[in-house]
């Protein structure tokens, strides 16, 4: 159990090493060559060829992209800085509550009440004119400002607070469990404006092009697929700056990079506000692709699954959190269809095999099997004196 | 206090107000002392660690501090870097800057730089991204990111290489490094940020006798241009670079002077160097 939590809470050692490992590059083509390839054959060949990639199997695809980008905001806060944050979900919902908003004003009067101006559960709620928060929402770029602002204000408040206050490891996470949790309790409450536990649904079309249309599918698909490159180079380049590597010293000595005259809390506050913004934008480009947003999407459960694929994938490589992602939730696709009721087990039980006995997770796996120890050599001093040595505080207990 | 007595001490005129004062303003040793620390007093749960400790280290010197296992050695150093708050008592880094009222990081920033008693270095960054990140520079968010090294930071990262003898790992992790290898970084880390001060905590634990010499020689070349603070137990090593000892037991000072004189002290004989002769 110890060897667990250490794993799980900052561990150096459990962590992959900033370079090398991290092949975003190579990535990027790959994931642009499928994407561009499954887009081609859906749109230019006929239904009944071999090589016919259906709609739904995009939208599919689509949404383990959009995952994939919640994973790499995670990986960019709990792997590069120790920030173990169990409420990611709850940034990825306000981005995609943003998007609802917009797309729920899209429909206008084609709603089952016909009310041009307000959306369908608000006419059933007998209100009579939107809440000021709704107003604008049918202007898209204020609606894509709301998708960053949201999440990154909510962030800002947050991190400030459990920051500055010097919150850390177990305690933070359970702070990020709760924030998910208030938010969605109060998102079920039709008082609230967002459609209660139905969420926000039905949406018609995005910009004007039909959401239910082949080519509004595969843009959107297209649209995903180069976000989460962008944000992974982005990334990978913000973690190779002298702020990247402020970063990873927090994390792998916060009250060492104290001493050396770093103001660990602010780099927390604008790491984690970034992190926000990228689950945020996650959220986004999943609503219009799977149709609808509702309160569920904040449950903690959603949050911890996030941490997870992440795990899987190998902490603290960019790219390793988008493999675990997208191979996570392809394993749960295959796995609900046979066995809807055990998913949580098995899920429960590979984050505790990846924990012990893989904590680089598949991109530690890959590397050892490439034989990179060849090329940076390992701490070949004895154990004791390796744990000892990356946390001041711990001699001191 | 009368309010008139109030009033003629807040409107003194040999002083400035304390808000007015810019407190990043350089160091203020008029008086030669570049360290005040009076009347410190700590305690955790009852158990005094500090008690009425006052220590005054002059610009430019090396001093060592003695006393056996738990005198409060690396609590004091605790309280002036900003780690730990104290009871009650003041710490002033030259006649105006007090360092009660800072943060870790606004001390560093300052110029007192530290050295952990357990290496502490970033093990997952190679020796020179760990000199890198000790660099004397901005370190707010912003800057930070925008950051990119100079010729001359780098001119002055290949000299403190020399100087710990790491040129040929500079590449390598610092996690990878043996255990006087991360000593000798740390140092360089130190080095690197151009500290006026350096409080140094059991700088040659692990390291071979001959690297200990080399750590006494370096340590002795930078006083002069700046103050060293070094705390050890290995009494060969304070007698090589001593001028002026400290000897704290159980929170407060027990002596203070030359090594001959410690030595010849009965309370220090009596209470330190009597255990192991
Ligand atoms: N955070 C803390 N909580 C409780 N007690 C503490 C704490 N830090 C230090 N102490 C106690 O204060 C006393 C002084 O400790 P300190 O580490 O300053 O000793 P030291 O002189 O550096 O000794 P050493 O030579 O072993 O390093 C010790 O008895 C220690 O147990
Ligand atoms: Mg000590």
């Amino acid at each position: 159990m110890s060897t667990l939590l250490q794993n799980v809470f900052g561990n150096a050692k459990g962590f992959a090493r900033l370079n090398g490992e991290s092949k975003v590059a190579p990535f990027v083509v790959l994931l642009l060559v499928v994407t561009v390839l499954a887009s081609a054959c859906n749109l230019l060949l006929p239904q009944d060829s071999i090589f016919y990639v259906s709609t739904y199997t995009i939208t599919l695809l689509g949404k383990y992209l959009c995952y994939a980008m919640l994973a790499l905001a995670v990986d960019v806060i709990w792997g590069f800085c120790g920030i173990l944050s169990l409420g990611h979900g709850a940034f990825f919902a306000l981005g995609g509550y943003a998007m609802g908003m917009y797309l729920m004003r899209q429909i206008g009067d084609r709603g089952v009440y016909g009310n041009p101006e307000l959306p369908d559960f608000m006419v059933f709620l007998s209100w009579n004119e939107l809440p000021w928060f709704w107003q604008g929402m049918d202007q898209f770029w204020l609606a894509m400002l709301m998708v960053l602002l949201v999440p990154g204000l909510l962030a800002y408040v947050f991190g400030w607070l459990a920051f500055r206050s010097r919150v850390t490891g177990v305690y933070l996470s359970i702070m990020t469990q709760a924030l998910t949790y208030a938010l969605l309790l109060s998102f079920f409450r039709n008082e609230m404006g967002f459609g209660g536990n139905n969420g926000l649904t039905d949406f018609k079309d995005i910009l004007g092009f039909d959401l239910q249309s082949d080519n509004t599918r595969v843009t959107l698909f297209i649209i995903t697929a180069l976000m989460l490159s962008g944000l992974l180079v982005l990334s990978k380049k913000i973690m190779q700056t002298r702020f990247g590597k402020v970063v990873v010293a927090i994390r792998d000595g916060e009250s060492r990079a104290r001493f050396i005259g770093y103001r660990t809390e602010n780099y927390k506050v604008w790491l984690f506000v970034y992190s926000a913004m990228i689950a945020g934008i996650a959220g986004a480009l999943y609503v219009p692709q799977v149709g609808i947003i509702n309160p569920g999407e904040f449950s903690p459960i959603n949050s911890i699954e996030i941490v997870i694929w992440v795990a899987v994938g190998g902490r603290g490589t960019l790219v390793g959190a988008v493999i675990g992602a997208i191979l996570v939730n392809y394993a749960k696709t295959k796995f609900t269809a046979i066995m809807p009721d055990g998913w949580l087990f098995a899920l429960g039980a590979m984050f505790v095999l990846v924990t012990l006995y893989l904590p680089k997770g598949l991109m530690g796996l890959w590397s050892q099997f490439k034989g990179e120890q060849a090329v940076a050599p390992t701490p070949v001093n004895p154990p004791n004196e390796t744990s000892a040595s990356h946390n001041p505080e711990e001699g001191r207990a | 206090m009368s309010l008139l007595d109030t009033t003629r001490e807040v409107m003194r005129r040999d002083q400035v107000w304390p808000f007015l004062q810019d407190d990043t303003a350089t160091v203020d040793i008029s008086h030669q002392v570049l360290l005040y620390v009076e009347g410190l007093n700590l305690s955790f749960d009852g158990f005094k660690a500090l008690n009425d400790l006052n220590l005054y280290i002059n610009d430019g010197e090396l001093r060592c501090l003695i006393g056996a296992n738990g005198a409060g050695k690396t609590t004091l150093m605790d309280v002036i870097t900003g780690k730990t708050q104290c009871d009650s008592g003041t710490v002033y880094f030259g006649q105006s800057l007090n360092l009660l009222e800072k943060d870790e990081a606004e001390i560093a920033q300052l110029g007192i730089g530290r050295k952990f008693q357990k290496p502490t270095v970033f093990e997952a960054h190679t020796v020179m991204d760990n000199l890198e990140l000790s660099l004397k520079s901005n370190k707010s968010v912003i800057p930070t990111l925008l950051a990119t090294l100079t010729g001359e930071e780098y001119d002055q990262m290949d000299q403190v290489l020399e100087t710990i003898g790491l040129k040929g790992e500079r590449m390598m992790l610092a996690g990878s490094l043996s255990h006087g290898q991360k000593q000798w970084l740390e140092i360089g880390m130190l080095l690197m940020a151009n500290p006026r001060l350096l409080l140094v905590d059991e700088p040659v634990a692990g390291m071979t006798v001959q690297e200990g010499e080399r750590t006494a020689e370096l340590l002795t070349s930078l006083a002069g241009e700046r103050t060293v603070v070094v705390v050890e137990h290995d009494m060969e090593f304070v007698r090589s670079i001593a001028r002026t000892v400290t000897v704290l037991h159980q929170g407060s000072v027990l002596a203070e002077g030359s090594m001959d004189e410690i030595q010849n002290n009965p309370d220090v004989i009596e209470v330190y160097l009597g255990e192991a002769p």
